[in-house]
């Protein structure tokens, strides 16, 4: 464990990552804290710059709502949203991925079409759907992003599977008599763990960007405060009030940023073998 | 005494923080001459490839050398830069590898890749470096040169390969040639072939080679001069006589005492015993590719194969690459399945069981790995590893466990290694965690599958002769699968020589050793490297 965090920190970026992302992290916990009052509430006049009250530091929007509180909860949205929404995807698509690996042939062909059937449809088009379809709240959101965020997980897990599946040790558990069940839960899945953890987080990154692009079209839920919707009520007075855009803006790329170097640091430390260079 | 071509100084290479040892080449000290063959000789770990890899400006990153001279021509070659030594490279010091399929651009023409030699040197027009490039196959005696230039490297085979790095070595006539294990992962027959050509070139050339080997039978054919390096430092030097027949050093001694005489022993007369495996017409063939438009290529990898094991009794299956000595044993196990034939297992056909009743039967046959390394899952602990099996088939938890730790110390481990991960273990102790999860079904019949192959020989001899106790004291059937045929010579009763998938002779392993019958087993008898030397040691 002590040698994985020292090939871990070893990459600055992922370092920086963690930081970040536990400010984020910190921020959703204490909002309720540290902003009381309901991000929904109206506590000032509109359109109020920032700094130009010490109260609300990040000024106020189109109808007098403070943009900071706002901001903390949307934290927990996009959280909450890309976190949930990656474990659904790894529990569909790990199971699948493993079983088409596996047994191969037939089983191979069928799952593998059915994979391919919904990475045929664009998946922010065929999210945006199935919201539309259900109504817009924050599970049918969360299971619309697991929906389409599945397949690549199957194709991950159903490669590396594969690849295992010759492997010696393999072949040596199946000689002594053990389950095709067991041979999977015990033998193949726990080599799988370190390509699947980094593409968990690149996942959530991804998730929390469909999340934002969802509410920002206004299919987001109703009664929670989140990033991509405080964009998109404010893009109409984008030239009056850039602040309203900018912050929420800057939170997300940070976010997503944050994610993504964090993914490249485990890329490094779980696979000493693929790193780069010199390590 | 001349001038050496080329020599090391106090040589030192230090490795990065962590690594087993400081030092990966530790002081080393060696002169090699023209018209020469110096073979240095050790076990994986023991810095030789370091060494060589040095001379060539070849380190990895990390690694770099902290003290001593590389002389070449009056010049230290550590100093030189990058661009000075590339000019050296290929002109006057050339290298050739373990593996020539690696070694080679797969998506370039034989020609082209030799042609690419001279172009790096800006030496010769292109129409005249094609020219060479057949001149040069020729040279190292590659059938059909001119074919071969058009060909791909995929398209030749292993030996094939080997001569072309030869001839690539060869372009521009340097005066030092570098051979790192450059026979190692080819077929006995082909090595020999390969060794003599290596020879007859270096003779007339006049050339000094270092040749790079853990294999002493590989010394006893081509060495001129000897050095033995143990753990980064050279522990004897001496010429190739002096150190195989008398060796000073007490490491040079258990090398050679650990290699596998080839004389087998007459086997003891035993008692007709029941045959516990019975196979009969054994076959399987492959099919691969062959779409609309394409005929399959088939390879018949089995060919109706039939043998008999008796209770205690140890078979050798010997043959090249290519063989299907594995398949054959993957067959018995069902692995694979056979498209022929019948595996009757004490009474029961294996080849045709299904489902659940296939893996209650696959207890009384298991199986040992090649690979120390792929064999055992890395996220297991050696107890679960050994104790799975048996878990499987019903026993309880604990009682599994302690017949885990049992059998640890059976194959010579301690009894605390039920805890620890495989990482944890060396290479031998490895194949001893494979042997106890073989053992743990307590079956009738273990196949080894190149069992030793991957071993240094001091671990090989330590597991083969834990392999032959284990058997002795079980009475276990064994059937070994092996293209090395000093190996087979120690542990086996009988032999079966596999050539293009059909057994062409099968008998006790002393008449095999010492009146072959077939044309076949004769050729790769012959070519076992030190097979002359050791004929005349002993009279």
């Amino acid at each position: 464990m002590s040698d994985f965090w020292k090939r871990f920190s070893r990459n600055r970026g992922a370092v920086i990552g963690i930081v970040i992302l536990a400010v984020v992290v910190l921020v959703a916990i204490l909002a309720p804290m540290l902003f009381p009052q309901s991000p929904w509430r109206m506590v000032q006049r509109p359109f109020l710059p920032p700094l130009s009250m010490n109260q609300y530091l990040l000024g106020t929007d189109a109808l007098g709502r403070d943009v900071l509180t706002g901001l903390a909860y949307g934290a927990q949205v996009s959280l909450l949203v890309g976190i949930v929404s990656t474990v659904a995807a790894l529990l569909v698509g790990i199971p699948i991925g493993a079983l088409a690996g596996y047994f191969g042939g037939a089983a191979d062909d069928v799952l593998m079409r059915f994979t391919e059937f919904f990475q045929t449809v664009p998946s922010f088009a065929l999210a945006i759907v199935l919201v539309a379809i259900f109504e817009p709240n924050i599970q049918s959101i969360i299971a619309a992003i697991a929906v389409v965020s599945w397949p690549p997980v199957a194709r991950l897990v159903r490669g590396e599977v594969l690849s295992l599946r010759s492997r010696e040790y393999i072949e040596a558990a199946i000689l002594s008599g053990q389950t095709s069940a067991a041979i999977i839960w015990r033998q193949v899945l726990p080599n799988t763990l370190s390509p699947i953890i980094v593409l968990a987080s690149l996942m959530v990154a991804t998730a929390i960007l469909l999340e934002s692009s969802l509410s920002f079209l206004g299919l987001g839920d109703p009664n929670m405060m989140s990033w991509g919707y405080m964009i998109g009520a404010a893009r109409t007075v984008i030239r009056q009030a850039w602040w309203l855009s900018f912050f929420p803006g800057v939170a997300i790329l940070l976010t997503v940023l944050a994610l993504n170097l964090i993914g490249e640091g485990l890329n490094d430390a779980l696979n000493p073998r693929l790193a780069r260079r010199g390590k | 005494m001349t001038e050496p071509v080329l020599s090391i100084e106090n040589l030192t290479i230090a490795l990065p923080e962590g690594a087993d040892r400081a030092f990966a080449v530790d002081g080393v000290n060696l002169q090699l001459f023209a018209g020469e063959i110096l073979c240095i000789v050790g076990e994986s770990g023991s810095g030789k490839s370091m060494a060589a890899n040095a001379m060539m400006g070849l380190l990895p990153d990390l690694v770099r050398p902290v003290d001593g001279r590389i002389v070449y021509g009056k010049v230290d070659l550590l100093d030189k830069t990058e661009a000075e030594l590339m000019d050296l490279r290929g002109r006057k010091l050339a290298m050739i590898f373990q593996e020539p399929m690696s070694a080679l651009n797969p998506l370039m023409r034989v020609e082209d890749q030799i042609a690419e030699v001279y172009e790096a040197h800006r030496l010769l027009s292109p129409k005249t470096r094609a020219a060479r490039a057949v001149e040069l196959l020729t040279e190292v005696g590659i059938p059909d040169p001119a074919k071969a230039a058009k060909a791909y490297p995929f398209q030749l085979s292993g030996g094939q390969r080997q001569r072309v790095m030869i001839a690539m070595a060869l372009a521009l006539e340097p005066e030092i040639l570098i051979a790192d294990e450059p026979t190692t992962a080819l077929d006995v027959t082909t090595q020999a072939q390969i060794l003599k050509l290596i020879r007859d070139l270096q003779r007339k050339r006049g050339m000094a080679v270092m040749f790079i080997t853990h294999d002493f039978g590989v010394v006893a054919e081509i060495a001129d001069r000897v050095a033995v390096m143990q753990l980064g430092k050279i522990v004897e030097t001496g010429t190739a006589d002096a150190v195989l027949d008398n060796p000073q050093h007490a490491y040079t001694r258990k090398l050679i005492a650990a290699i596998p005489r080839l004389a087998a022993g007459q086997a003891p007369v035993r008692k007709e015993k029941t045959p516990v495996l019975e196979v009969e017409s054994l076959s399987k063939t492959y099919r691969t590719g062959g779409g609309l438009f394409s005929k399959p290529r088939v390879v018949e990898a089995v060919k109706d194969v039939s043998l008999q094991l008796a209770e205690g009794e140890t078979l050798g299956i010997v043959g090249e690459s290519g063989s299907g000595k594995s398949s054959v044993g993957r067959c018995l196990v069902r692995l694979m399945e056979p498209d022929q034939g019948t595996v009757r297992l004490a009474g029961r056909d294996m080849a045709h069981l299904k489902g659940e009743r296939l893996r209650a039967a696959r207890g009384s046959i298991q199986m040992i790995f090649q690979d120390p390394y792929a064999s055992l899952n890395p996220r297991a602990k050696i107890g679960r590893i050994i104790a799975e099996g048996p878990m499987a088939h019903g026993v309880a938890r604990r009682e599994a466990y302690e017949r885990a730790a049992r059998l640890l110390e059976l194959v010579g481990l301690d009894v605390s290694a039920i805890d620890r991960y495989p990482h944890e273990f060396s290479g031998g102790q490895r194949q001893r965690v494979g042997i106890a999860r073989a053992l743990a079904l307590e079956p009738r019949v273990i196949i080894a599958d190149e069992a030793v192959s991957a071993l240094d020989v001091s671990i090989q001899a330590q597991v083969l002769d834990l392999l032959a106790d284990l058997k002795e004291r079980l009475d276990l059937a064994l059937i070994f699968i092996t293209h090395d045929l000093r190996v087979a010579a120690q542990i086996c009763d009988r032999i079966a020589v596999m050539h293009r998938g059909e057994f062409v002779e099968t008998g006790p392993a002393h008449d095999i050793f010492n009146r072959p019958r077939n044309a076949y087993t004769r050729t790769l008898i012959e070519a076992i490297p030190g097979r002359e030397k050791e004929l005349a040691t002993v009279g």
